[in-house]
C-alpha cells in the first residue's frame, strides 16, 4: 500500500474565501453566522445561517469556460473556488493555471467529493409552476402542457451532486476515478477516505477530495427545521447560537462551505519536493442501527466503532492523539452521544486530549463539514496551535470531553477528526504530522 | 496480497418483477416492464410512459415494515432486494442475534442511490401560494406558511440520498463501512466496484452493494424531458426502448433496487456460502470533457474499460459477454460502440454486447447493479440476454448486440459498463468462480 499525504488545502467558508481566512477566523474566535441574506427568513423559526459573503464565481473560472457558469448551482460554484486554491496551495499547475508547466497527470488523478442533496432554485422553477394553475391550485396536466417547457433545457444538470466533480474535473482536466459521496454530514470524511484508498492501492497518484455544500436554500433549511435540528433561540445573537457540547445548546445552525485537499502518493510528493502537511494514517467507518435515524444512537456506538477502526489502522494508542476535532453540531442529544462514543473509544486518555469543535464559528456546512475540519487539523499541526473553542462556556452534563476553552500552543503530531450524519453513517480520520 | 472477492447473493426489485429469477426469466422470454405512467399524471408530458415497479408491497418483504414506513420508492425497492440477496447468501436478518458467523462490524453497505421525490402536493402548492408572477418574486413568508404547515419532517428527510443505506442498515444490522454515492447513471456499478475494493483491502468481509433509485417523479421527468433524453414514442411504448437501432429516440425511465452480496473468498469458504461468481476487475474514469456531452471519441469510457481489464489481469479476448450501458439515446449508443471497437479490436464484432434497458428501462442509479446481476446470471446459465426492439440497425453501429432473442453461448467472463451524465465511467468484470 502506498502512503498518502496531504499537500494542498483550499477552503471557502462563512469565515472567508480562503483556507487562511478559515484558520485565522477560528484562531480569532470569529463567527461566520448571521441573519440569512439568501432569502427573507422572517417566517422561519431559525433565521440565521453561515453564508459566504461577496462571492462571485467569475473570479475563479477560466475565461474559456465562463459560459458553463449558467449550469452551476451554488454548490458547484463554491467547490470550484476551493479547488483552485487547493491546487495552487499544493503547487500543482493544471490546465486552468495562468502560467507554469502543467504537473497534473490527468489520467493518474482522481476526484472524489462529498456533496449534498442539492435543492433546485424555487425562484427559477416558479414561472413554470405559475403557468400551471387552475382555480388557484397547481394542475399537473397544465404543467405538462404549458409549464414544463418554461424550464430551462439543461436545468437538471445544475442539481445533480456529481456535477461538482464534473465541472471541477473539466476545469483542471482530471480524468481518473471520479466519485460523489452523498452521505450528508459524513460525506466529506468518507470522500477523503475513499480518495486515500484509491491512491493507496495505486489506481491514482493524486486526488482532489473533500466536500462542498450550500445549504442556505429555503427547502434545505426547512428540512433541518422540521427535524428540529436547528436552534431558534438565538436569532438575535447569531454569534452565540451554535454551542457544541455546551449546557445551553439548543440546536445547530446550518451554512455553506467548500473544503478540498490535494492528496498524493507520498513518494510522488517527495519526488516533486512538495510541502507535505500531513499523512492520513487511519480511517474508520460504521453506521448507526437506530429506529430514530434522524439522530445518533444514545451511546454513539457507530462513532466509537469508526474511531476504533481508525486507531487500529493507524497503529497508534489513544494517548498519542494530540487533538480531537469532533462533529459537534450543537444538537444536545447528538453531542452527548458523540461525547460518549469518543470517551468509550479512547478510554482514560480522553481526559487529556484537547477537543476543538469548529461549527460554533463555521456553522454546520453539511457535506463540506468533515473536509473543513481536516483543513483545520492540518493548520493546527502546521502552526502547533489549537484555538479556543467558542460558545462552550459550561460543558453539558454527561459530556466528559476536555474542550479547549483557551488557546493552546504545543506540537501536534496526531489529530483525530470524526463525523456522523442523520441517516447514520459515521467516519473517523487520523492525520499524522509530516516529520520527514 | 489483496483478497479475492466473490458474489454470494443477488436481489432485484425492478419493473419486470420483484426477484432476480422472475426478472431474468422475463428477459429470456421477451417481456418488458413498460407502462403508461401512473405514479403521477404525465398524460400531457412529452414522455408519458415509463417502467414502474408494479404491485409492490414492502410489508411482504421485510420483517418490520414500521421501521421503513416513511421510506421513498427507491429505499423500498432496495430493501426488498436486500432481503432476497441476504437470504440467498445465508445472512440472517430475521433474528436479533444472528448465528450466521458474520461479524456485523465487518459487514458494510455501499449503494449507488438517488434522491427521493419531493412531496409533490405541498411542494407545488407552496410555490403557487408564494410566487408573485407580476413582480417576478417569491414571498418567502407565504411560502413558509404552507411549507411549515404541510411538510412532513420524515418525508423531507427521506429525500436525502443516504436514506436507502440507512434502511439497509436497520434491516441487516450491518455496522461496517457504509457509503452511498450518486454518480448519476453509473452510480451502482461504482458502488459495486468500490465495495469490492473495501473487501480487497480487508476492511470488511461482506459488503451489501447495489443501487436504489426512482426518478419517476414530476421534477425528475421534467429534467430528462428538457434534456430530450427520454423517448417520446408515446404511441408504441412497448418498443420505445430500442438501443443501437437507427430509430432510437431516448431512454425509458425506470426505477428499482438491486443488491449483490460481495464477500471475501476466504470468508465465503469459511462459512460454507454458495459462491455464485467472482468479481475480478474494476475500472473508473472521468471524461473531463463537457458538462452536456460524452467525449466524442469515448476517451473516458475506453480508459475505464482498459483499467478494468488490467485490474482483472485479462485481455479483451478473454471476455465472453458485455452488458452495455446501452441507453437508447443517440449519443450513448454511438459513443459506447466506439469504445467497444477501440478496446475489443478484432473481437469487437464477435463479442456479444447487449442492452437489457431495452426491456427494463433505465433504472438510473440502480441500473448498474441490475445489469451486474444480469451478468452473474448470464454466466450461470451460459446465456446472453437480448437487445429487444432492434429491427432497424443503425448502419454505423455494427456490433453483435444480440438482437431480439436471447442466445445460448459460453459465458465465463462478463463485463458490465455504466456511464453517467457528467462523464463518470465505471466498469466491473465478473468471472465464473474457479477455486
Amino acid at each position: 500500500m502506498n502512503r498518502v499525504v496531504i499537500t494542498g488545502i483550499g477552503a471557502i467558508s462563512p469565515l472567508g474565501k480562503t483556507a487562511a481566512d478559515l484558520w485565522d477566523g477560528l484562531c480569532a474566535g470569529r463567527c461566520g453566522i448571521d441573519r440569512i441574506q439568501a432569502f427573507d427568513p422572517s417566517n422561519f423559526p431559525c433565521r440565521i445561517a453561515g453564508e459566504i459573503k461577496d462571492f462571485n464565481i467569475r473570479d475563479y473560472i477560466p475565461k474559456s469556460l465562463r459560459k458553463n457558469t449558467k449550469l452551476m448551482s451554488r454548490d458547484i460554484e463554491i467547490s470550484i473556488a476551493a479547488a483552485k486554491e487547493a491546487f495552487e496551495n499544493a503547487g500543482i499547475v493544471t490546465k486552468a493555471s495562468d502560467n507554469g508547466e502543467i504537473n497534473l497527470n490527468p489520467e493518474r488523478t482522481a476526484i472524489v467529493f462529498g456533496a449534498g442533496l442539492i435543492s433546485c432554485d424555487l425562484v427559477e422553477l416558479a414561472p413554470a409552476v405559475a403557468a400551471a394553475i387552475t382555480d388557484g391550485r397547481f394542475d399537473m396536466k397544465k404543467y405538462g402542457k404549458d409549464g414544463l417547457e418554461l424550464v430551462t433545457p439543461l436545468w437538471l444538470l445544475k442539481y445533480l451532486p456529481n456535477m461538482l466533480p464534473c465541472h471541477v474535473g473539466i476545469i483542471h482536466d482530471i480524468q481518473g476515478p471520479s466519485n460523489t459521496i452523498t452521505c450528508a454530514e459524513a460525506a466529506g470524511h468518507l470522500a477523503i477516505s475513499e480518495a486515500r484508498d484509491i491512491i493507496a492501492r495505486g489506481d491514482s497518484d493524486m486526488a482532489l477530495t473533500g466536500g462542498a455544500e450550500a445549504k442556505v436554500n429555503p427547502i434545505v433549511m426547512i428540512r433541518q427545521m422540521l427535524l428540529k435540528r436547528t436552534t431558534s433561540e438565538y436569532n438575535d445573537k447569531p454569534a452565540e447560537a451554535c454551542r457544541p457540547f455546551d449546557a445551553k445548546a439548543s440546536g445547530s445552525v446550518f451554512g455553506e462551505a467548500a473544503g478540498l485537499v490535494v492528496l498524493e502518493n507520498m513518494e510522488k510528493a517527495k519526488g516533486r519536493s512538495a510541502t507535505i502537511y500531513a499523512e492520513i494514517i487511519g480511517t474508520g467507518e460504521s453506521n448507526n442501527i437506530n429506529p430514530q435515524y434522524e439522530h445518533l444512537e444514545k451511546d454513539g456506538k457507530a462513532i466509537q466503532i469508526a474511531i476504533e477502526k481508525a486507531l487500529s489502522e493507524a497503529g497508534i494508542n489513544p494517548s498519542d492523539i494530540d487533538l480531537i476535532i469532533p462533529h459537534g453540531t450543537g444538537i444536545a442529544a447528538d453531542d452527548l452521544a458523540e461525547s460518549k462514543a469518543i470517551e468509550a473509544a479512547l478510554g482514560d486518555a480522553v481526559k487529556d486530549i484537547p477537543v476543538f469543535p469548529t461549527k460554533s464559528m463555521t456553522s454546520n456546512t453539511g457535506a463540506a463539514a468533515g473536509a473543513i475540519d481536516v483543513i483545520a487539523a492540518v493548520c493546527a499541526m502546521r502552526d502547533g496551535k489549537i484555538p479556543a473553542a467558542k460558545n462552550c462556556d459550561s460543558i453539558a452534563q454527561g459530556c466528559n470531553l476536555n474542550i479547549a476553552t483557551e488557546p493552546i500552543e504545543k506540537e501536534i503530531k496526531h489529530v483525530l477528526c470524526c463525523s456522523y450524519t442523520y441517516g447514520g453513517q459515521t467516519a473517523a480520520i487520523i492525520l499524522k504530522k509530516n516529520d520527514e | 496480497m489483496r483478497n479475492r472477492v466473490v458474489i454470494t447473493g443477488l436481489g432485484l426489485v425492478c419493473p419486470m418483477g420483484h426477484d432476480a429469477e422472475t426478472v431474468w426469466s422475463g428477459m429470456l422470454t421477451g417481456k418488458n416492464g413498460f407502462n403508461y405512467t401512473t405514479i403521477f399524471d404525465a398524460s400531457t408530458f412529452p414522455s408519458q410512459f415509463c417502467a414502474e415497479v408494479k404491485d409492490y408491497d414492502l410489508a411482504k418483504h421485510v420483517k418490520n415494515p414500521g421501521l421503513h414506513k416513511d421510506s421513498n420508492r427507491g429505499s423500498g425497492f432496495v430493501l426488498g432486494a436486500a432481503v432476497e440477496a441476504c437470504r440467498q447468501a445465508g445472512i440472517d436478518i430475521e433474528t436479533d442475534n444472528p448465528s450466521d458467523g458474520i461479524d456485523r462490524t465487518r459487514m458494510g453497505i455501499y449503494l449507488g442511490a438517488g434522491e427521493g421525490s419531493v412531496d409533490n402536493d405541498v411542494f407545488f402548492d407552496a410555490i403557487v401560494k408564494g410566487w408573485d408572477n407580476e413582480k417576478n418574486r417569491m414571498d418567502w413568508n407565504k411560502w413558509a406558511d404552507i411549507a411549515f404547515g404541510k411538510m412532513s419532517s420524515m418525508r423531507e428527510m427521506e429525500q436525502e440520498p443516504n436514506m436507502p443505506a440507512a434502511h439497509i442498515a436497520m434491516l441487516t444490522g450491518a455496522r461496517g463501512p457504509t457509503r452511498s454515492c450518486l454518480t448519476a447513471c453509473a452510480a451502482s456499478t461504482q458502488a459495486a466496484g468500490e465495495a469490492t475494493e473495501i473487501i480487497r483491502k480487508g476492511t470488511a468481509d461482506v459488503m451489501l452493494a447495489g443501487g436504489a433509485h426512482s426518478m419517476i417523479h414530476p421534477l425528475g421527468v421534467t429534467g430528462f424531458c428538457r434534456l430530450t433524453a427520454l423517448s417520446t414514442r408515446n404511441d408504441s411504448i412497448e418498443t420505445a426502448s430500442r438501443p443501437f437501432s437507427a430509430s432510437r429516440d431516448g431512454f425509458v425511465i425506470g426505477e428499482g433496487g438491486a443488491v449483490v452480496v460481495l464477500e471475501s473468498l476466504e470468508h465465503a469458504k469459511k462459512r460454507g456460502a454458495k459462491i455464485l461468481c467472482e468479481v475480478i476487475g474494476y475500472g473508473s474514469s472521468s471524461d473531463a470533457f463537457r458538462v452536456t456531452d460524452m467525449h466524442e471519441e469515448a476517451r473516458g469510457a475506453i480508459q475505464a474499460l482498459e483499467a478494468a481489464l488490467k485490474d482483472a489481469g485479462i485481455t479483451y479476448a478473454d471476455v465472453d459477454y458485455i452488458s452495455t450501458h446501452g441507453t437508447s439515446t443517440a449519443e450513448n449508443d454511438s459513443v459506447e460502440t466506439k469504445a467497444i471497437k477501440s478496446v475489443f479490436k478484432d473481437k469487437a464484432k464477435s463479442t456479444p454486447a447487449s442492452s437489457i434497458k431495452s426491456m427494463l428501462g433505465h433504472l438510473i442509479g440502480a441500473a448498474g447493479a441490475a445489469e451486474l446481476i444480469t451478468c452473474v446470471l448470464a454466466i450461470r446459465d451460459n446465456i446472453a440476454p437480448p437487445t429487444m426492439n432492434l429491427n432497424d440497425p443503425d448502419p454505423a453501429l455494427d456490433l453483435d448486440y444480440v438482437p431480439n432473442d436471447p442466445r445460448k453461448t459460453s459465458v465465463n467472463i462478463a463485463v458490465n459498463e455504466s456511464f453517467g451524465f457528467g462523464g463518470q465511467n465505471n466498469v466491473v468484470i465478473v468471472k465464473r468462480y474457479e477455486p
